[in-house]
C-alpha cells in the first residue's frame, strides 16, 4: 500500500515535469499548427543559458534562471524568423522537416559550443532537494514547486489566448491568417511573440526538469520533447488544459507501469507509445477536441 | 598572384602526401559526445599520453585518427567504416562500451582490420572475432571479484541488481555477479532500466522494500549518478556496488553527497600502479594534464602501446600482420598489469576496488584472478 502511495508521488513528480514542457508545446501546435520538434532543443539551450549565467558571470540562481528563459525566448524568436518565416505559405511538410533540421542543428551547435561532457545543474539551493516525510512517504520539495509552476503556467496561458487582445489575435492566427492580417493585426508581430513564449515556456520547463536531472548535456532535450510531444497528443493537441493533463496520464502510467511490473522496467517507453495508439484508436483527437474543422 | 597560390597549393600537396606516406595511420573511435562522452574523452587522454612519449613506430610517425561515434550503437558502426574505407587506417583503437565495440567490431572483422578495444570488457566483443583484441579483463572475471568484495568486504546477504536492458555489458555483468553471488549463498533481485532514462524512482521504491544491504548496479555513470541521488532522496543510506563503467568525474558532480558510498570494480588506480610503466605513466599523465589520471586513461595509453608494440613485432603496417603479432602477445608491461592476450583475443589481469568518498575515487584493494 505505501509502496502504491510512494510510486503515485513518483508519478506526480514526473507527470508535473511533462505537462509543463507540453504546455509550450501545444500553444505553439495550436496557434501556428507547427509540430515545433525544435521544442526539446530550445529547452536544452535554456538551460545551458541559465547554467552559464550562474557559473561564468556568477549570476544568482534566481536572477540566472530569469536571463537564461528570457534568452531562450530570443533564440526562439531568431529560429522563427530564419528558419519559419520563409516557410509560412510552403506546404506544412516542408515546415515539419524544416523543424527537424533545426533541432538537429540547436543540439549540434550545443556540442560545438557547450562540449558532449554532460555537465552538472547543481547551481539551486538545496532547499529543493529537501525531503518531506509525511507518514513513511518522502516528497522532495521540488515536487511541490513544479506542481505550482505547472499551475501558474496553465492559468497563464489561457489567460493569455483568452482574456487579453493578443490571444484574441493569437487564436485569429490558428483560424486564417489572412483574414486576421485584414482585420488590422500585425500577424508577423504575433506569430513572432507566440514563439517567444513557447521558447519561454520551454526553457522553464527545461530548467525543472534540470532541477530534477540535474544532468545537462546536448541532447538532454529529445526525450522529454518526445515524451512532451505524445503527452500534448493523448491530451489533444493545441489544447493547453489538455496537454496538462496528457502529461499526467503519461508519467502516472509509466512510473506505475514499473511500479506493477519492475521486470519491464527496460521496456517503458514502450507504454508511453501504446497508451498514445490505444488513445487514438478510440479519440483520433485527444481527450480535450479542440478545433474540429480543419481550415482547407 | 593566381600562379604563386597554385605554387604555394602544388607545394603543400606535395608535402602533405610526402608527410603522408611518412606516416603509419591508427584509427581511434571514440564516444567524445553524448551520453558517455566522459568515457571517450579520459581515454583517448591516456592515449595521447602514450603518443607523446611515443610518437613513432618502424621510424614513422604515428598519425591517430579520431573518429566519434556520439555515445550511439549505429553511429559506432558506421565511424569502423569511414576510418578503414576512407582514412585507410591500419589498425582501430575503440570502442569502449561493450555494445559499441560488437558494432564496430563486426565490421572491422569483415575488412579485416584489427580492433583493439581499450575497454570493452564483455566477453562477446572478441567471440569467434579474428580480428578484435581488448586491452582490459574480461566481465566473468569482473563479476566474480563484484561478488567476492559483496559477500566478504561488505558482508552483503542480499543484493539489489539493476540491469540496462540496452547495454550487453550491462546485461553480461549483471548475470556473471548473480551467478557468483547466488553461488556463495546470496540472496539477489532483479531491478531494470535503460540508457537514457533518468528516472528510476519506481525501480528504487520497489528495490528499496527488498531491504537489501547493497545495491549493485553495473551500468554506466550518467545512470548510476542519478540513481544514486533518488535513491538517497527515497532514504536509501547503504553502499551502491558498480562496475567499471562509474568511473568518471562526472559520476561526482551529477551525483553530488549521494554517490559518497558508491563502490566500483576497476582496472586500475593511479595511487597504486601495478608496474614500473604505470608509474611513468601517471607521472607524465599529471604533467600533462594536472590531475590523476584515471582507470579508462591507463587502459588508453595501453591499448596504443599494445599496437605499436604488434606493429614492431609485425615489422610491417600490413593490417593481417598486426592482427597476427597482436594475437602473440605475451606477458607485455603496461600500466594497468602484464597483459597476455589468448587465443580469444582476451586479456587476464588483476582488478582493483575503489571507493567514493568525501567526492574522491579512493583505493580499496586489488583482487587478483
Amino acid at each position: 500500500m505505501s509502496h502504491l502511495a510512494q510510486n503515485l508521488i513518483n508519478g506526480t513528480l514526473l507527470g508535473g515535469l511533462y505537462a509543463l514542457i507540453a504546455i509550450g508545446y501545444t500553444m505553439v501546435y495550436g496557434i501556428l499548427r507547427l509540430i515545433n520538434f525544435a521544442h526539446g532543443d530550445i529547452l536544452m539551450w535554456g538551460v545551458y543559458f541559465a547554467l552559464y549565467m550562474v557559473i561564468a558571470l556568477s549570476m544568482p540562481w534566481w536572477l540566472g534562471f530569469i536571463v537564461g528563459i528570457v534568452l531562450a525566448g530570443l533564440l526562439g524568436f531568431s529560429v522563427e524568423k530564419v528558419a519559419y518565416r520563409p516557410l509560412r505559405n510552403a506546404p506544412r511538410i516542408s515546415a515539419l522537416i524544416t523543424a527537424i533540421g533545426i533541432s538537429f542543428f540547436l543540439e549540434s551547435l550545443a556540442v560545438v559550443v557547450f562540449g558532449g561532457i554532460p555537465k552538472s545543474f547543481n547551481i539551486y539551493p538545496k532547499f529543493f532537494n529537501k525531503i518531506v516525510i509525511f507518514n513513511h512517504l518522502r516528497i522532495q520539495m521540488l515536487t511541490f514547486f513544479i506542481l505550482g509552476v505547472t499551475f501558474v503556467l496553465l492559468f497563464g496561458v489561457l489567460w493569455l489566448l483568452y482574456r487579453t487582445k493578443t490571444g484574441t489575435a493569437m487564436r485569429a492566427i490558428a483560424t486564417d491568417i489572412p483574414t486576421t492580417s485584414l482585420m488590422g493585426a500585425n500577424v508577423d508581430n504575433i506569430i513572432s511573440l507566440t514563439f517567444i513564449i513557447g521558447s519561454m515556456l520551454a526553457a522553464t520547463s527545461g530548467i525543472m526538469w534540470a532541477m530534477r536531472y540535474p544532468q545537462v548535456q546536448p541532447y538532454m532535450g529529445f526525450v522529454p520533447g518526445l515524451k512532451a510531444f505524445i503527452a500534448a497528443v493523448i491530451g489533444g493537441i493545441g489544447s493547453v488544459p489538455g496537454a496538462v493533463v496528457g502529461g499526467f496520464i503519461l508519467g502516472m502510467t509509466e512510473i506505475l507501469v514499473v511500479g506493477f511490473f519492475p521486470n519491464l522496467a527496460g521496456y517503458r517507453d514502450v507504454f508511453a507509445y501504446v497508451i498514445l495508439i490505444v488513445l487514438l484508436m478510440f479519440r483520433p483527437t485527444g481527450i480535450f477536441t479542440v478545433y474540429s474543422e480543419q481550415k482547407v | 598572384m593566381k600562379k604563386a597560390l597554385l605554387l604555394i597549393s602544388i607545394a603543400l600537396l606535395m608535402v602533405s602526401v610526402m608527410f603522408g606516406a611518412e606516416s603509419v595511420k591508427i584509427g581511434v573511435a571514440f564516444p567524445m559526445t553524448g551520453g558517455i562522452a566522459a568515457f571517450g574523452q579520459m581515454t583517448l587522454n591516456g592515449v595521447k599520453v602514450a603518443q607523446s612519449l611515443y610518437p613513432t613506430v618502424l621510424g614513422k610517425k604515428i598519425e591517430l585518427i579520431v573518429a566519434d561515434n556520439r555515445s550511439d550503437k549505429t553511429e559506432a558502426a558506421n565511424v569502423v567504416s569511414r576510418l578503414i574505407d576512407y582514412n585507410h587506417v591500419v589498425a582501430i583503437i575503440g570502442e569502449i562500451a561493450s555494445s559499441h565495440s560488437l558494432a564496430g567490431g563486426s565490421i572491422a572483422e569483415k575488412k579485416h582490420v584489427p580492433m583493439l578495444s581499450p575497454a570493452s570488457t564483455n566477453p562477446l566483443v572478441t567471440q569467434g572475432k579474428h580480428y578484435v583484441f581488448r586491452a582490459c579483463f574480461i566481465d566473468p572475471f569482473q563479476g566474480h571479484v563484484a561478488a567476492v568484495f559483496a559477500h566478504n568486504y561488505l558482508k552483503a546477504k542480499t543484493a539489489v541488481v539493476f540491469t540496462d536492458v540496452v547495454q550487453d555489458y550491462s546485461v553480461g555483468l549483471a548475470n556473471f555477479f548473480i551467478k557468483d553471488f547466488t553461488a556463495m549463498g546470496g540472496k539477489v533481485y532483479r531491478e531494470f532500466y535503460q540508457s537514457g532514462d533518468q528516472d528510476f524512482s519506481a525501480q528504487l521504491t520497489d528495490a528499496l522494500g527488498k531491504h537489501p544491504d547493497v545495491i549493485y548496479v553495473p551500468g554506466y555513470y550518467p545512470e548510476i549518478a542519478l540513481m544514486a541521488r533518488q535513491a538517497r532522496q527515497l532514504g536509501y543510506t547503504g553502499p551502491f556496488l558498480a562496475g567499471d563503467g562509474a568511473e568518471a568525474p562526472e559520476l561526482v558532480k551529477i551525483g553530488g553527497d549521494a554517490v559518497n558510498g558508491v563502490y566500483y570494480t576497476s582496472h586500475f588506480n593511479a595511487d597504486a600502479p601495478f608496474t614500473k610503466i604505470g608509474k611513468e605513466f601517471v607521472a607524465k599523465y599529471k604533467e600533462m594534464y594536472k590531475e590523476s589520471p584515471s582507470a579508462l586513461a591507463a587502459l588508453g595509453f595501453d591499448a596504443y602501446l599494445l599496437l605499436r608494440n604488434a606493429i614492431q613485432r609485425a615489422n610491417s603496417t600490413n593490417p593481417e600482420k598486426i592482427a597476427e603479432a597482436l594475437r602473440n602477445t605475451k606477458h607485455f608491461e603496461g600500466a594497468t598489469g602484464y597483459i597476455t592476450i589468448d587465443k580469444y583475443g582476451n586479456t587476464i589481469k588483476s582488478a582493483v576496488v575503489n571507493v567514493v568518498k568525501n567526492g574522491k575515487f579512493t583505493y580499496v584493494t586489488t583482487i587478483n584472478p
